[in-house]
């Protein structure tokens, strides 16, 4: 609770610092500052210190599994903003307003992570969505990212209003938001109440875009200005999938039988049509952007299996995609060209970048020893205790290889290419925030029990 | 209880990683390949010196553990007996040959190479020291990351898609056994990653079918075992030479040892079933690598296809599941290992010399270098396996286990040696003997430390084909073990 009100209380005193200041270092630096808070806040939400009484009439309710969640969250956010703050400053649009709005989405991430209520879902939703729109078209004059933030508003709006009417069958048919009246078994299927089951999967699987609603999700993430492509790709789709799974665990855990199996495809879709469009990707950011389809239909095994070992593996998987992928986006936004060529020879000319990209694709494609490796890992360990329907563990395990192969592109053309000219400028302290997030990589991948016993209460 | 033994495997994987990290530091021209050489002579004392602190554990699957994930119920857990003494020997005996004789191979960044090179040594100690699935599968690619990057940043024209395509297919076989691995934990009892109780497991027949053909890709493309072999070739003829030797030398041995240590004794029920496919699969690559090596005209590329040939009739005696074939196996894998990278000493002496491989345009090299024609035709006859030499007493056995299984497949698999013969000798004649022409009577004699080199290598082929006593004791003990295991079921 403590989350939700501090970020909400510092989205507005982010506008009235825009308001106060032009200066667009001070802004950054409160919003670092605030997320910093936010982390701390998070934290005294999961030890049960809360100043203030609001108890959210059971429509919220925060457990430790849920406060770490956000506490990650926080913190990846905060790492992103810290690399992010600089570009935006330069790109002249005034930077306080996209941190307020990156603070009312950090408050929708906080609402949607407690949910009990389908109508704190909605909200939630919304509350993260909304300044998503506006963040996708902040580069004015652009007519891609105008391009790309309709798109994104005509889809979304109309996964909304998907969203809502399943809602209100479902309300309909059981006359509660909880999700504890909604979990009741198999008497309560009837045909209103599976509509509403199927409309809910299907808005839900267009928020994390999981094939086949996946179309909008390469035009917006390529349009939007980079800076904020890396907050929508990683810390929003975590929340999302945060969200979904609890959803669909606490509020149809009993009927799982019966969206198993349109689980099942839908997965087996996500991960074929990311991994293999994303092959023919020409440029690092569009790949990055199917590469996002595709992790998440690593994620959607985790919905799939149901278990205790997708709980935890989805917060974890969360964290690694979310790191590894903030590393990469805070590079590519500092380079004009995003192209594969723009990489070649990178290793020459800025050895410690190169290494760090490094890290980043290597735990993004899954290899051991870093983050990504665990965050598989406990996917198809999951998908596996179920002991029903392998041919998807194996599926999932040979689209991996698959992103070996994009993944790679990237690390060849670093190394074993010559004649790019991309000279990504990176200040001394991104670099060292660079370093830090990379070390969280390769800890996670190390040694992922830190993290797991935190969330196994 | 913990005595001065146990700290060996974990020595082993840890030197050559701590003297990955210096490496990479010294920028200073031939520093970094200097300390390379020592780092590996370092861990190849170490590694003899284990021997003598073993008593009677190598023996055994005694097991030194280190707490590692107790949540994933997976542990660092290590075991240095006979199988894995013998694979870490080779390992420790080829590091120091290839950097000493490679050393002054012009490279740029020789810094990163050489840390790479002591990384990769790690990680091969790994994936032989393992005892624990998880570790094993993270050393399995580990292993293999230092290779990748190796294999691309130096060598031939198409370095980096020959690289790749070996990294594609090791991978691709690898997540399989990934599979394979967490399907095994759940059988197992107690949750746990740890060999010990993968062997305790007992599965049904469809699980053992599945899981041993997923195991068997991973080691198959590894070793590699017709028809998964294609990217070898490729990798070895545009991969710096060094590298090759390392591929060849000692990191397809992963894929025989891998045999042995877990999919056969994992999986004894499916093996009974399987066994004639696996090995007719490998028992047709070696005729078909034998073949092709006979019309190479590239130096480097016949010796690939020759390692194909020998490594198939390696895999094959692991699946005969015979006592003294298995011996044979054991033993030939340190003495292919030698063999393989003595003759990749002289190609590369004689592409560093020249600038080509082509057979066609060489000839006469022993006039020109008449003690280099002699270690080499030691070297050759070797890998031919020629009484007295070190291949074979290994060779022998594992003819010995095929004939018992099989005579058909002994017959087929012998034909494989006699066209050995027919390339080895060929490549001789044409390369070494008659008269030389105006590429080759530039060919001075090579220098000492080469030369030095290479009469070791002699040396040890020589002592291992007299006296091959030693190795076998080293081996035999734990190989009887895990045979007891495979056979019992």
């Amino acid at each position: 609770m403590n989350a939700i009100l501090l970020s909400a209380l510092w989205g507005v005193v982010m506008m009235f610092t825009g308001l106060a200041s032009p200066h667009a270092r001070l802004h950054g630096r409160m919003a670092v500052v605030g997320m910093a808070l936010l982390v701390v806040a998070a934290w005294l939400d999961l030890a049960g210190i809360s100043p203030f009484g609001i108890t959210g009439g059971g429509m919220l309710s925060y457990g430790p599994y849920e406060s770490v969640f956000i506490i990650l969250m926080a913190g990846c956010a905060l790492l992103y903003l810290l690399l992010s703050v600089h570009v935006m400053a330069d790109g002249g649009t005034g930077t306080s307003d996209p941190l307020a709005l990156i603070f009312f989405v950090m408050t929708g991430i906080c609402i949607i992570a407690g949910f009990r209520s389908l109508l704190m879902l909605f909200l939630g939703i919304e509350i993260v969505s909304i300044p998503l729109y506006i963040l996708s078209a902040s580069d004015k004059r652009n007519l891609r990212s105008n391009e790309a933030a309709l798109k994104y508003f005509l889809m979304g709006a109309f996964s909304t209003g998907v969203m809502l009417m399943g809602v209100t069958l479902l309300y309909g048919t059981h006359g509660s938001f909880y999700l504890e009246a909604l979990n009741i078994g198999e008497e309560a299927l009837s045909p209103l109440a599976t509509a509403g089951i199927v409309l809910l999967l299907v808005s839900m699987a267009f928020k994390v875009s999981a094939a086949p609603f996946h179309f909008w999700t390469p035009d917006v993430y390529d349009g939007t200005p980079t800076v904020f492509t890396s907050f929508m790709a990683t810390i929003v789709k975590g929340a999302a999938f945060f969200a979904f799974l609890r959803l669909f665990q606490d509020g149809f855990g009993r009927l799982h039988e019966h969206w198993r199996l349109l689980m099942a495809f839908l997965t087996a879709a996500t991960l074929i049509i990311g991994n293999v469009t994303a092959v023919f990707q020409q440029s690092v950011k569009r790949m990055l952007a199917y590469s996002s389809i595709a992790q998440a239909g690593f994620m959607m095994l985790a919905l799939f299996a149901l278990n205790q070992t997708a709980r935890t593996g989805i917060v974890l998987y969360a964290v690694s995609y979310s790191l590894a992928t903030i590393g990469v986006f805070a590079v590519l936004a500092r380079m004009k060209d995003h192209s594969f060529e723009a990489f070649n020879g990178m290793a020459g000319r800025q050895p410690l970048l190169a290494l760090l990209l490094t890290v980043f694709l290597l735990s993004l494609a899954g290899i051991p020893l870093t983050a990504g490796f665990f965050a598989k890992y406990q996917m198809i360990a999951a998908t596996l205790e179920e002991g029903r329907m392998v041919w998807l563990a194996i599926l999932a395990l040979l689209c991996a290889v698959v992103g070996v192969y994009y993944y790679f592109r990237v690390i060849q053309a670093m190394y074993f290419r010559t004649g790019g000219d991309a000279q990504p400028e990176v200040s001394k302290g991104t670099r060292a925030v660079l370093v830090v997030t990379a070390l969280a990589v390769l800890a996670l991948g190390i040694h992922p029990d830190w993290l797991l016993r935190f969330l196994s209460y | 209880m913990f005595t001065a033994f146990d700290n060996f495997p974990a020595l082993l994987i840890w030197l050559p990683l701590l003297g990955a990290l210096p490496a990479f530091l010294l920028r200073k021209e031939g520093a970094a390949g200097r300390w390379a050489l020592a780092s590996s002579l370092v861990t190849f004392t170490v590694t003899v010196a284990s021997l003598f602190f073993q008593g009677e554990k190598h023996y055994a699957l005694t097991q030194v553990s280190y707490v590692w994930l107790p949540d994933f119920g997976s542990s660092f857990t290590l075991t240095l007996d006979g199988i894995s003494w013998i694979l870490c020997l080779l390992n420790a005996v080829s590091f120091p040959v290839i950097l000493g004789s490679t050393l002054g191979t012009c490279r740029d960044r020789q810094h990163v190479f050489f840390g790479l090179m002591l990384m990769a040594q790690a990680g091969l100690n790994g994936v032989f020291l393992s005892a624990d699935a998880l570790g094993f599968y993270f050393f399995w690619e580990l292993a293999l990351i230092p290779v990748y990057f190796l294999a691309s940043l130096w060598g031939g024209e198409r370095r980096v898609q020959a690289a790749f395509k070996f990294f594609i297919y090791t991978f691709a076989g690898s997540v399989l056994m990934l599979a394979g691995i967490l399907w095994m934990h759940m059988r197992t009892t107690d949750q746990s990653f740890s060999l010990a109780s993968f062997y305790r497991t007992s599965l049904d027949p469809v699980e053992q079918a599945w899981l041993f053909w997923a195991f068997f890709l991973a080691f198959a493309i590894k070793m590699p075992v017709f028809p998964f072999h294609t990217w070898q070739p490729d990798a070895y003829e545009q991969s710096d030479t060094a590298v090759t030797m390392v591929l060849s030398g000692v990191m397809v041995k992963m894929g025989v040892f891998a045999l042995i240590r877990w999919l056969l004794p994992l999986f004894p029920d499916a093996l009974k079933r399987f066994d004639e496919i696996a090995i007719l699969l490998c028992i047709a690559g070696m005729l078909y690598a034998s073949c092709i090596a006979m019309v190479q005209d590239d130096l480097k590329r016949m010796v690939a296809y020759s390692s194909i040939a020998h490594v198939g009739l390696m895999a094959a005696a692991v699946f005969t599941v015979q006592q003294e074939a298995w011996h044979g196996v054991l033993v030939q894998m340190f003495n292919h290992g030698v063999n393989i990278i003595g003759l990749w000493v002289v190609v590369s002496l004689i592409e560093s010399q020249l600038g080509v491989r082509k057979i066609s345009q060489l000839g006469g090299l022993a006039q020109k270098a008449p003690s280099l024609a002699v270690l080499l035709t030691v070297i050759a006859l070797a890998n031919i396996a020629l009484p007295l030499t070190n291949a074979f007493v290994g060779e022998f056995l594992m003819f010995n286990g095929l004939y018992r299984h099989n005579p058909w497949y002994a017959a087929a698999a012998g034909l494989s040696i006699i066209l050995s013969a027919v390339y080895m000798l060929n490549m001789i004649r044409n390369v070494f003997l008659g008269g030389t022409n105006d590429l080759t009577d530039g060919f001075r004699e090579v220098s000492f430390r080469h030369r030095a080199i290479l009469a070791l290598l002699v040396v040890v082929i020589l002592a291992a084909g007299v006296h091959p006593e030693p190795m076998f004791r080293l081996v035999e003990d734990t190989s009887d073990l895990i045979l007891k295991r495979v056979q019992s079921r």
